[in-house]
């Protein structure tokens, strides 16, 4: 029923991924457009250091293609921070109209999502997507101040620092957007904010059985399913599930939170997440090989937490949500 | 709603059956070294500190002293929560654990300003250890002194 078809899939035109010290350090590294070493990016707080990830990550996509702001219909933007203010701060300069989305986890997704059906509807002819995280902001908002000394649980996910930027235009490319479906909001009566993987998992498993049944799909139709950020615990979760449910993931399921960080030799308990991890994973490898045909297929699926450090304290559960889109590369 | 409200039983039970643990003997086991080799560099400081003249309560005094400036300056290098990390109870329980738990937030709310960041926030960890302390203490006062009363 939510599963929508494009009947004129817009192309993702251009798109940029940028990235702090740990992501830089991580198996993604070298695919990474620009990184700051500090995770500063020349700025005096962390707040603004995120602002001017999403500031670069769209500059620079603008550039690949040569794109002029003014040639932008909307930008759809979103992160972790209260009331969005990365992406406000951020995009300021670019004088755009602008739609600010809080997905969590999965506002990388809602973005390429709404995009894509204002191109594809005809109201832009181009509108653009960024969506950012930074470690240090959001271990401030949602956890601990950075310097206290505390121990993680194993469960628990790293917030990645970066941002990635797409630029979705009306014409047919050879990377395109043929379908999308949003989520349902999911509460699947987990409160522990130190396994967000198993809070978001059972919507992941919602959404993407959903996605099947309503295409008529199955998982060994795709090149690639990527979800994030499960991360190391959710993907678990979620992977037995499906097979229960008779779709086999096995060779097929890769997830954004396990990709960006090399598990064995960095510090990241579960893996990533945060509205970043997804946006770097997809701008700095999966496009990539969509360009270049080793990809033609992708199911990406980007799952969210919703929650506040308010609701937290006050006992509600982590809801989840999940949303998928569909990205076929080579020629139509 | 009912079976809803089930099946989000049944799902927590497994996700906590499944959930890895943190390694009890591993963590045990630093938390004993590194919190004991605290204590011995403290049981150092006061030897030292009681042996250029200082009384045993002046002396003790000096020790956390000197432990609270320590721990405030590894907090602002950025070295005490990776230490901590492995650490864990072993850097907590000391007065180590205290005086981070009050220089990271005044570190970290700076940017907020003087007055709505750094002093309305840095109490913000060890803030209901300070409230609870407190009113520990005055009942334990309280029944301290009903005990002497009738204990005579």
């Amino acid at each position: 029923m939510g599963l929508i078809t494009l009947q004129n899939p817009p192309s993702l035109r251009a798109w940029a991924s940028v990235g702090g010290k740990w992501e830089k350090e991580g198996p993604l590294g070298s695919m990474i457009d620009f990184s700051d070493e500090s995770d500063k990016f020349g700025q005096p707080t962390w707040e603004k250091s995120e602002s001017k990830m999403q500031n670069t990550a769209l500059k620079l996509a603008l550039m690949k293609e040569k794109i002029q702001p003014s040639d932008i219909g909307a930008v759809f933007a979103g992160d972790l921070l209260n009331q969005c203010t990365s992406s406000t701060y951020g995009l300021l300069d670019f004088d755009l109209p602008y739609f600010g989305l809080y997905g969590a986890c999965s506002t990388c997704a809602e973005g390429l999502m709404l995009a894509a059906m204002t191109t594809s509807a005809g109201y832009y002819s181009r509108a653009a997507v960024v969506s950012s995280s930074h470690f240090c902001p959001a271990e401030r908002q949602f956890r601990t101040p950075l310097e206290h000394g505390a121990q993680r649980a194993p469960t628990s996910q790293r917030t990645v620092t970066g941002a990635g930027a797409f630029i979705i235009d009306a014409n047919c490319g050879t990377t395109r957007i043929t379908q999308v479906m949003a989520g349902k909001i999911v509460d699947s009566g987990i409160s522990d904010v130190n396994n967000m993987g198993a809070a978001m998992a059972p919507a992941a498993i919602a959404s993407m059985s959903e996605y099947f049944t309503a295409s008529g799909t199955k998982p060994a139709d795709f090149d690639l399913i990527l979800t994030g950020d499960l991360a190391r615990e959710g993907s678990e979760i979620f992977c037995e599930f499906m097979n229960k449910r008779g779709f086999d993931m096995a060779g097929v399921h890769k997830d954004g939170g396990k990709i960006i960080f090399d598990e064995n030799k960095q510090d990241v308990q579960a893996g990533g997440s945060g509205c970043g991890c997804c946006a770097v994973v997809l701008a700095a490898d999966i496009l990539p090989r969509l360009v270049s045909g080793e990809l033609k297929n992708v199911l990406f699926m980007a799952t969210g937490a919703l929650m506040s450090p308010t609701s937290i304290q006050q006992g509600e559960n982590i809801l989840g949500i999940a949303h998928i889109v569909r990205l076929e590369g080579g020629n139509p | 709603m009912l079976m809803k409200n089930q099946q989000n039983q049944t799902y927590k039970k497994y996700v906590e059956a499944r959930a890895k643990k943190s390694s009890l003997g591993i963590n045990f086991l630093f938390a004993f070294l590194i919190g004991g080799l605290i204590c011995v560099f403290a049981q150092g400081l006061l030897n030292l500190y009681t042996h250029i003249g200082l009384a045993e309560e002046t002396a003790k005094a000096g020790v956390i002293i000197t432990l609270i400036f320590i721990t405030a300056l590894l907090t602002g290098l950025g070295l005490f929560s990776k230490i901590a990390k492995r650490a864990g109870a072993g850097t907590f329980v000391p007065i180590t654990g205290f005086a981070n738990a009050i220089a990271a937030p005044a570190i970290d709310s700076k940017a907020e300003g003087w007055i709505l960041g750094l002093g309305a926030k840095i109490f913000v960890i060890a803030g209901p250890v300070i409230l609870y302390g407190t009113l520990a203490s005055v009942v334990y006062g309280v029944i301290y002194y009903i005990v002497k009363l009738i204990g005579g």
